[in-house]
């Protein structure tokens, strides 16, 4: 019911949403598992497809890591706003007199939660699996945890362009890959360092920063694109 | 000033006056590339590294300056159409997207030819050539989503969004990629240095620079009039101009 | 006057769909958009109630809150009727689990209340959504085709729950492939004189 004056704070509408959409993820456990079965699936693929050598794959295991990782959430992000296209919910978020990206920002927040969160923590294991050195782990995880609001943020930019259109979510992929390449060099970097003993704090503070800034630019576009694919 | 502004964005008066520009556009489009081609290709000295190989640069980096120029002509008629929702600017995005996607494509294939006898390799993954390849992906993303909508308003709102992330973007990608470059190749070899260059290779190279901004001009307004003759096929004031020919 | 509609036309992309619709609509009035398949006639309540903005040009101004109903349910399946009725994503309003479980047994689905909403058939999915009507106090109802999977006692129910809404001084004003439902009490809007 559209009324002229909003009577909830933001904080209240995002909260709602976020509680929503969570309770919502917890009923299919499968969508929070698969993401990570297919992480630790592909991860595998890579001894197979590159010989079982461990100091080949230890110098590789960052790369692999955050490449899979990336591609991991290219799959969730297909998903994102997909639920609400279909059943009717977007159409009554726009019309709420809330901002779009207030509510979608609550979405998407619930959607790393369940995701690029449990991924970051996760990983360490996955990297000693590849061999990554005891000293790049954590750096491994900070940086997964950074990098996936990043990746989650611009994945569901994508996921907003492409919602409407049948079949989308190849196109997801071409649209958003190019725009991920700085997350996916500056969260490398920094397990790289962390292995060499350099100075990983740098590339870490300039994944905060990418992360910063994504949370402040992508909800408007995203609320923006939401509405394209509403008109469309 | 703002009177212009706003007949720009009415297609008859656009048409009429693009009409103008093309046929002025086009003579000295085609002199300054013929001369820039001739001066750079035949006359410049030949560079003492490199020999005569080095001449592909005088279309390689005129492609590469005005393919990156191009996007952010894009982004910005997006903007334009985002803000004051003016169809014209909806046209100059969609008429931008092809010609920009090509010179990069022009971009990275002249700078192949240019690797193979510089540095024995068809593809070498330096800085600039694969910031370029980026840029190349950024604009089909823009061409590919605007095929993907059925609804071409839809369309060019959506591409108007996506070409501004990424004109934001572009720089954090190239700043990247360049940190990228520098912390994995070895030291002793540097693919594109920053060498300091003779001004009898400077001048032609900055004609033929000229020469690419006009083309892209003359291209994407020959692009945006075609659009128009289509969007507006229908409609009175084109039956008119085409029954005046 | 709780909706005011002037000189508005309808485009979906390049194509024109209506051209200068002219309706108000005050409260005590029921009305229906007529109109062949493909007319326009969803596009032309999505624009009214603004979830489709693009393509739409001309005034239309909305003197109180309004409700929308469209197509699709706006009901998240993995949830319980309760979950998703407790607010309505456009409004402020929450509702508390009696009033929930009052608006339930009234569309005789009494026993559904914590079952996940995708469990249900379609015809009850569509009697959940239909639940907001009752849960909500807006004045104006806007409702895409809401007979759609229902039952004939589920269109007698909502027939009677648009009556009673409308005595009360809301309005309706609604979409529907079934010909006309309420007399003389409704008035006729057909899209086929602003088609273009």
């Amino acid at each position: 019911m559209p009324s002229d004056q909003p009577l909830l704070s933001l904080r209240v509408v995002f909260l709602r949403q976020f509680l929503r959409h969570g309770r919502s993820i917890m009923t299919s456990p499968a969508d929070v598992a698969n993401p990570l079965l297919f992480f630790f699936m592909v991860i595998t693929l890579f001894p197979l497809g590159l010989g079982p050598d461990p100091t080949t794959l230890a110098a590789l295991s960052p790369g692999i890591l955050w490449v899979v990782a990336l591609l991991a959430s290219l799959m969730v992000s297909a998903k994102l706003f997909a639920s609400d296209f279909e059943d009717g919910s977007l159409e009554q978020l726009a019309l709420a007199p809330y901002p779009l990206a207030v509510t979608a920002l609550a979405e998407i927040s619930a959607q790393w939660l369940a995701t690029g969160f449990l991924l970051a923590l996760l990983s360490p294991l996955f990297g000693v699996m590849l061999g990554l050195p005891d000293e790049g782990l954590l750096t491994l995880s900070v940086s997964l945890l950074l990098g996936t609001v990043c990746l989650t943020l611009i994945g569901a930019l994508g996921s907003a362009l492409t919602v409407s259109i049948r079949r989308g979510g190849l196109l997801l992929s071409l649209l958003i890959i190019p725009l991920n390449v700085p997350v996916l060099i500056f969260g490398t970097t920094a397990v790289r360092e962390a292995v060499l003993g350099g100075n990983p704090e740098s590339w870490l503070a300039l994944l905060g920063g990418l992360a910063l800034g994504s949370l402040v630019v992508a909800p408007l576009a995203i609320g923006a694109a939401l509405r394209v694919s509403l008109d469309s | 000033m703002w009177t212009f502004i706003h007949k720009l964005g009415s297609p008859p008066w656009f048409f009429g006056f693009s009409g103008t520009l093309v046929r002025w556009l086009l003579p000295v489009t085609v002199t300054l590339l013929l001369v820039g081609a001739v001066w750079g290709l035949l006359v410049a000295p030949p560079d003492f590294r490199q020999g005569n190989s080095y001449r592909i640069i005088y279309i390689h980096v005129p492609a590469a300056v005005v393919a990156l120029a191009g996007y952010y002509v894009m982004a910005f008629a997006g903007a334009v159409s985002l803000i004051w929702r003016i169809k014209m600017a909806d046209v100059t995005m969609r008429a931008a997207a092809p010609v920009g996607a090509v010179l990069t494509a022009i971009a990275l294939v002249t700078g192949a030819i240019w690797g193979k006898p510089t540095w024995g390799a068809w593809w070498v993954w330096d800085a600039r050539i694969t910031s370029m390849l980026i840029l190349l992906f950024l604009y089909l993303g823009v061409v590919a989503l605007f095929e993907a909508y059925e609804n071409k308003t839809a369309a060019a709102r959506a591409c108007a969004v996506l070409s501004l992330v990424g004109m934001v973007n572009i720089p954090i990608i190239y700043k990247s990629v360049d940190w990228w470059y520098s912390l994995h190749q070895p030291a002793s070899i540097k693919f594109t240095g920053e060498s300091a260059i003779d001004s009898s290779m400077l001048y032609p190279l900055l004609l033929m620079i000229l020469a690419f901004y006009c083309l892209f001009a003359l291209t994407l307004l020959l692009n945006m009039r075609a659009e128009l003759l289509w969007n507006h096929r229908d409609s009175g004031w084109l039956k008119q101009l085409v029954g005046d020919i | 006057m709780l909706l005011e509609v002037t000189q508005v036309a309808i485009e979906r992309g390049d194509r024109r769909l209506l051209s200068d619709v002219d309706l108000s609509v005050s409260g005590g009035e029921i009305w229906q958009l007529v109109g062949a398949n493909g007319v326009g006639k969803t596009s032309l309540l999505r624009g009214l109630a603004g979830v489709a903005r693009l393509g739409v040009t001309g005034e239309i101004r909305h003197a109180g809150a309004f409700l929308y109903l469209g197509h699709a349910s706006a009901l998240k399946s993995s949830l319980s009727p309760v979950d998703n009725l407790r607010w309505h994503p456009a409004s402020d309003v929450t509702a508390s689990v009696g009033q929930i479980c009052e608006a339930l047994a009234a569309v005789n689905l009494a026993g559904y209340e914590y079952r996940p909403v995708g469990s249900l058939s379609a015809g009850q999915q569509r009697r959940v959504a239909l639940a907001r009507l009752l849960l909500s106090d807006a004045p104006l109802w806007l409702l895409d085709e809401p007979f759609t999977a229902l039952d004939v006692a589920g269109c007698e129910w909502l027939e009677g729950c648009v009556r009673r809404h409308v005595n009360a001084g809301g309005a309706t004003v609604f979409t529907s492939h079934q010909p006309s439902r309420f007399g003389p009490l409704q008035q006729d809007l057909d899209l086929g004189r602003y088609a273009v």
